[in-house]
């Protein structure tokens, strides 16, 4: 094997970084480069399999059938893309049972979104709209992601995340048309969720510690604050066509900027959730541990099987 | 048994007749029976495939990325191999 040392390696890896070529698994990486990654796919995969919880919470409650498969569909999903995620960290060396306690130890973080409770079926409508809206707006750059195995679980995530956003949409606007207490009760999600949702994107570009070196490493395209734009601008004409009213007296339209001016964002409350303090912070890890406790003894019934059967085929071959 | 983890499996999915199975990412299964169920679960819930193969991750060798120098030298260094080596001249057709 030839010898680098590591500035030479790390001016190789800038190299192949700034020509956008892909990094994989088995290539050198810097630590830190390995660590950020590890640190934010498992997140990342966290976010999918708690994210989970609050709409499993309305799946045998749903108004009826085609609803209830339509959501059950999209939680499914939600499984499929943790589990892509934590394949993807595998990739890095992590260990996946590993990553897993992290979360339950409060170790690791998830989105904080999922920290806000789903009180009524209205919730389904501005959740799949504006969270899943906000997830697409971040995930869509992350298909171009410098890390190769991040970079096509993204692509597969995006592909079916549309679906879901969708879904979510013709949740609020069958709602938004139907009686006035219907319209109400999409109007109070959407009360609820607006700033959760744009809270999404993480704090102020100015306040966001790891978003430079992200972006060096091209595994950040944008910055918070330019996605979070995104998301108004893309969102708000889609309230007044359903005739819903974003919950902020400050927004406005801006001729020469061409962009929203929107609100001062409550940071209190985003941190507060963050640190583990918002509505729904313990129910969540609860749960979670929970399933990784009750599932024990079906994961070990399973390991024990396959033993036997391993054990008895190669009988049948001597 | 000590460890509670399901080994790790390496995913194949031929999403048409007539094309290969390509490597699609990978799950943790107890068996390769279960393997199979798990990733039609996680990696064809839209009809994306036809067949699948699952190969256990410990069973998979890997070239060393460090080595593609040496490893790919053979090839590099023989460009004769290319059509585009030769000179045909003008009004030579069919070649």
């Amino acid at each position: 094997m030839k010898e680098f040392n590591i500035d030479e390696l790390n001016r190789k890896f800038q190299e192949k970084i700034d020509n956008d070529i892909k990094i994989e698994p088995k290539d050198w990486m810097p630590d830190d480069y390995r660590q950020t990654l590890i640190r934010q796919i498992s997140q990342h995969a966290h976010s999918e399999v708690v994210g989970m919880l609050p709409e499993g919470n309305w799946i045998t409650r749903a108004p009826n059938l085609r609803r209830k498969a339509v959501l059950l569909a999209k939680v499914q999903d939600e499984a499929g893309h943790g589990l892509y995620l934590y394949s993807a960290v595998e990739t890095l060396g992590a260990d996946r049972e590993q990553t897993i306690d992290d979360l339950h130890s409060g170790k690791a973080k998830y989105s904080s979104i999922f920290n806000y409770p789903t009180l009524t079926w209205a919730d389904m409508g501005a959740v799949g709209w504006l969270v899943d809206g906000a997830a697409i707006m971040n995930q869509v750059p992350l298909c171009r992601c410098s890390y190769g195995p991040y970079a096509r679980a993204m692509v597969r995530v995006c592909k079916e995340e549309s679906f879901h956003q969708r879904q979510g949409f013709e949740i609020m606007m069958k709602l938004a048309a139907g009686t006035p207490e219907q319209k109400a009760m999409a109007q109070d999600a959407l009360n609820r969720f607006w700033w959760p949702a744009l809270m999404m994107f993480g704090p102020n570009d100015a306040e966001s510690k790891h978003t430079q070196q992200s972006m060096d490493w091209k595994i950040k395209r944008h910055t918070n604050d330019e996605l979070r734009q995104q998301m108004v601008d893309i969102t708000v004409p889609q309230a007044e066509m359903i005739g819903l009213t974003i919950p902020d007296p400050d927004l406005k339209w801006n001729e020469e900027t061409g962009h929203y001016e929107y609100g001062e964002i409550d940071w209190d409350e985003f941190w507060q959730v963050v640190k583990g303090n918002g509505p729904c912070n313990k129910d969540r890890i609860d749960a979670r541990r929970k399933a990784k406790e009750d599932g024990l003894w079906v994961r070990q019934a399973a390991n024990a099987h396959a033993e036997k059967r391993r054990a008895r085929n190669a009988k049948k071959a001597s | 048994m000590t460890n509670n983890e399901w080994p790790l499996w390496e995913v194949f999915i031929r999403s048409k007749q007539g094309l290969s199975h390509k490597h699609v990412g990978s799950l943790r299964a107890a068996d390769e029976k279960m393997a199979i169920e798990n990733a039609r679960d996680v990696y064809t819930r839209r009809s994306e495939g036809i067949s699948i193969w699952v190969v256990a991750s410990a069973n998979v060798f890997a070239s060393n990325p460090d080595e593609a120098d040496s490893l790919y030298e053979p090839a590099n260094s023989k460009v004769y191999r290319h059509p585009t080596f030769y000179d045909v001249p003008d009004g030579i057709e069919h070649m």
